[in-house]
């Protein structure tokens, strides 16, 4: 019957209706935890990139303090002296001197360029580095010669202007992912008169192709000076490039011709203008802006003059100057009568104007109102969205366009619509940890945005997968962050720890981690990862060590000394770099321990000279990243 | 006693802080509505879509502004977790819930009427939730989730 039929239908509809319901509720549950440990993982990615960044500043403090204490190194050691503080750039002038010397032999097989480039050159260059060929070092030098010819007659900031039939595409950092540039310009097309482009900086390092996305950039440039614009980012910066890889990569690619390369690189990036301004409404710069930020001052300043951040700048009285006077970033010291140490001193921004630049390499926007200095990173500072719109009216912009931050989904809005992060490296910390995107805009119309993820499988893994794969990075560089501070971990953990038992509770532990390492993590959501827990839910805290040690074990007695080192490898390998002006490898120990002595001292590092000495071979000879600047002797 | 659950609050507060601060992008206690979900499910939580719709209700402001301020937040998740509420679904419930989708108990469910009961009944999917679970679940040699084995997979992945 009608009434019975119909209940029955509604029963299994009514079963139907909770399966799915329990189903669904189910997935959703699971789905929103594989984002939430993305999440972490990303944040442990950021937090680590951005304390590296902080120690990258602080080695430019130490920069600071040897040029505090140039006179007494100078007199204790005058060859390191004139090694570390000598100028390593000659003016290059002659084309003769840097590309003429360089023949390309009839066996190469790479592309070939044609001076002056046209466009043909852009796509054999594409096709080229698709099929992993390397560009010959002659065509690289001449590429950069020209490139820096056209550069300096740039000014500070390029005005652009648009129209509906004009667009202009906007790209974030590339850092070297040669896979995203080809990416772009297969879903936007390649840069010509009719497809302007602007690459607002961060071409370099990470990535293992920067030489290749540079050449591509520089060729770009000079086939369309009027249409492909480039923007200085913080990472075109031989400094930056001696910690993060792009000087490893070009003296990798370019084994006899390297140094000349990035000799010429150093002068080149000082001649990347500072931003773009379209349609005299659209401010584009690399990282961000401070309350000070005076526009007017970053037009005229002498942009060339800022070789480094890392190098700030000093000032210097006559031999005469009896007295020594120190200000807040560099000092005034007694300068010995050398003339060529005269000519790398004299060519310097002035404080302000450097501190002018630097803000607009490395700030970051934040929601908090008012601008701070940025600790995390260690320059330039954080600005908030009344900064943001205090500047922007003040020089009748509406709208600010930077990149500097890498984004989950490549780009992102905020401060009330007025600032905007675009980010162009996809899978930038790992595979799957975000998408890259780049902005197409004119004026009038609304701002489109375009996002992509270059994968090399030829499908999308599934959500759980890629999870995985940027959780375990995640935790797999974290955990060599805990080891690198072991002995200052165990002395907290052993502080909680009254009874001795070798248990303290998640909060304990979690305090602990957080003051020593210093990043700011979700510790008990990732305390499953990087420790075990009893059943109380107390910790065992030295299986905090557990899965992952030093390569080769090595004494007790000096564990401190090895965990030192590892932990300051970084800064130690770019200080090997500048000793090792000849970019041999090779340093002597004499030249290795005066540099230890000023470096320990000046981060209160104390270690005994003779435990020094002695086990100071192990570690590098056995670590694969620091034997590359092996030490002998 | 009291100690005891005073020391359980704390502990359940500094893990929503933790979870809610992850989100917080811009550093100043608030995220956007649309993570809400995601940080109460992260916490081991399993509303419905329904439950977390009140939920938001409850934490929003009284004109809302797109985003939630951790001092609302915080108050009304402690009594979630306190509470209980939202409990996980346990693996016999999913499994015989997958079961009452496959009458004719072949042990599987075709592709497309997963897709049909997934985006047409109870809290339907969006089209990216759908892609994701077919992504995840999808036998590409069949074209079908075999649902015992997917489950007992999954529910490890998941603890």
């Amino acid at each position: 019957m009608g009434c019975s039929s119909s209940s029955a239908k509604d029963k299994k509809s009514e079963k139907v209706l909770r399966a799915t319901l329990i189903i669904q509720n189910w997935y959703r549950g699971y789905r929103a935890r594989l984002k939430a440990r993305q999440h972490y993982a990303l944040a442990i990615f950021q937090s680590i990139e951005y304390a590296d960044e902080q120690s990258q500043m602080q080695l430019s403090n130490f920069f600071s303090f040897m040029l505090e204490n140039y006179t007494r190194v100078h007199e204790e050691d005058p060859k390191l002296a004139s090694r570390l503080f000598e100028s390593n750039v000659q003016d290059i002038k002659d084309r003769q001197d840097y590309v003429g010397l360089v023949e390309v032999p009839d066996s190469y097989e790479g592309p070939r360029l044609q001076f002056p480039l046209s466009f043909p050159d852009i796509d054999l260059l594409i096709e080229a580095f698709k099929k992993q060929q390397i560009l010959h070092a002659h065509y690289v030098l001449e590429v950069l010669f020209e490139t820096k010819k056209i550069l300096m007659q740039k000014s500070n900031f390029t005005h652009i202007n648009t129209s509906p039939s004009k667009e202009i595409t906007i790209c974030g950092d590339l850092h070297g992912k040669l896979d995203d540039l080809f990416m772009i310009f297969y879903k936007n097309g390649l840069p010509s008169e009719k497809n302007s482009y602007i690459f607002n900086g961060d071409f370099v390092d990470r990535g293992k192709n920067s030489v290749e996305i540079l050449m591509i950039l520089f060729v770009s440039f000079l086939v369309y000076p009027n249409n492909l614009h480039l923007n200085r980012g913080n990472h075109e910066d031989f400094m930056m490039n001696l910690r993060y890889g792009f000087t490893r990569e070009v003296l990798h690619k370019y084994k006899i011709h390297g140094k000349k390369i990035l000799q010429m690189l150093e002068e080149v990036y000082t001649w990347l203008p500072i931003g773009t301004i379209i349609d005299n409404e659209i401010l584009v710069i690399h990282g961000g802006i401070s309350d000070s930020t005076d526009l007017c001052l970053l037009h005229r300043v002498q942009r060339n003059k800022m070789k480094s951040v890392l190098m700030p700048p000093m000032s210097i009285i006559g031999d005469n100057a009896s007295n020594l006077k120190k200000n807040k970033l560099g000092v005034t010291i007694n300068m010995p009568d050398k003339t060529e140490q005269n000519d790398s001193f004299s060519e310097q921004l002035s404080k302000h104007e450097w501190e002018q630049v630097t803000d607009i390499l490395w700030s970051d926007p934040r929601g908090r109102k008012g601008c701070y200095p940025n600790t995390s990173r260690g320059g330039g500072c954080y600005f908030g969205p009344d900064v943001t719109s205090k500047v922007l009216s003040k020089y009748q912009l509406k709208l600010l366009i930077r990149s500097h931050e890498c984004k989950p989904e490549g780009y992102e809005i905020c401060h009330d619509g007025k600032v905007i992060t675009v980010f162009s490296a996809s899978n930038y910390y790992e595979e799957g940890s975000n998408r890259g995107a780049y902005i197409r805009l004119s004026f009038g119309t609304s701002l489109r945005f375009f996002q992509y993820q270059v994968t090399k499988a030829t499908y999308s893994k599934p959500l759980h997968q890629r999870v995985n794969t940027i959780e375990s990075s995640a935790i797999k560089i974290l955990k060599e962050r805990i080891i690198g501070r072991k002995t200052d971990l165990i002395r907290a953990f052993q502080l909680q720890d009254h009874s001795r038992s070798g248990k303290i509770s998640t909060t304990q532990w979690a305090f602990s981690m957080e003051n020593v390492l210093g990043l700011n993590l979700p510790w008990r959501s990732l305390s499953s990862h990087l420790v075990n827990t009893d059943k109380n839910g107390d910790i065992d805290y030295m299986s905090s060590f557990q899965d992952i040690h030093i390569e080769k074990p090595v004494k007790e007695a000096q564990s401190t000394v090895i965990e030192t080192l590892y932990r300051y490898r970084s800064d130690l390998q770019i200080i090997f770099n500048i000793i090792d002006s000849d970019h041999s490898g090779l340093i002597s120990m004499e030249e290795f321990r005066a540099m230890w002595n000023l470096f320990s001292s000046h981060y209160n590092v104390h270690i005994d000279d003779f435990q020094l000495q002695s086990s100071v071979r192990i570690p590098y000879a056995s670590d694969p990243q620091l034997s590359g600047s092996g030490l002998q002797g | 006693m009291a100690d005891d659950r005073e020391g359980t609050v704390a502990e359940l507060q500094k893990k929503i802080k933790e979870a809610f601060e992850v989100f917080d992008r811009e550093s100043n206690n608030t995220v956007d509505v649309r993570e809400i979900g995601t940080i109460v499910r992260s916490l081991g939580c399993c509303p419905s879509e329904g439950e977390l719709h009140d939920l938001i209700a409850e934490v929003e402001e009284e004109e809302p502004t797109g985003y939630i301020r951790y001092e609302k937040f915080l108050p009304v998740m402690t009594k979630v977790l306190l509470e209980k509420r939202y409990r996980p679904i346990p693996e016999d419930v999913l499994l015989r819930a997958f079961e009452a989708l496959d009458p004719a108990k072949r042990g599987f469910l075709t592709k497309e009427e997963l897709i049909k009961y997934m985006t047409e009944e109870g809290e339907p999917f969006s089209q990216e939730e759908m892609e994701e679970m077919l992504a995840a679940t999808i036998d590409p040699e069949t074209n079908a989730i075999h649902y015992k084995d997917y489950i007992t997979t999954m529910m490890i992945d998941d603890s």
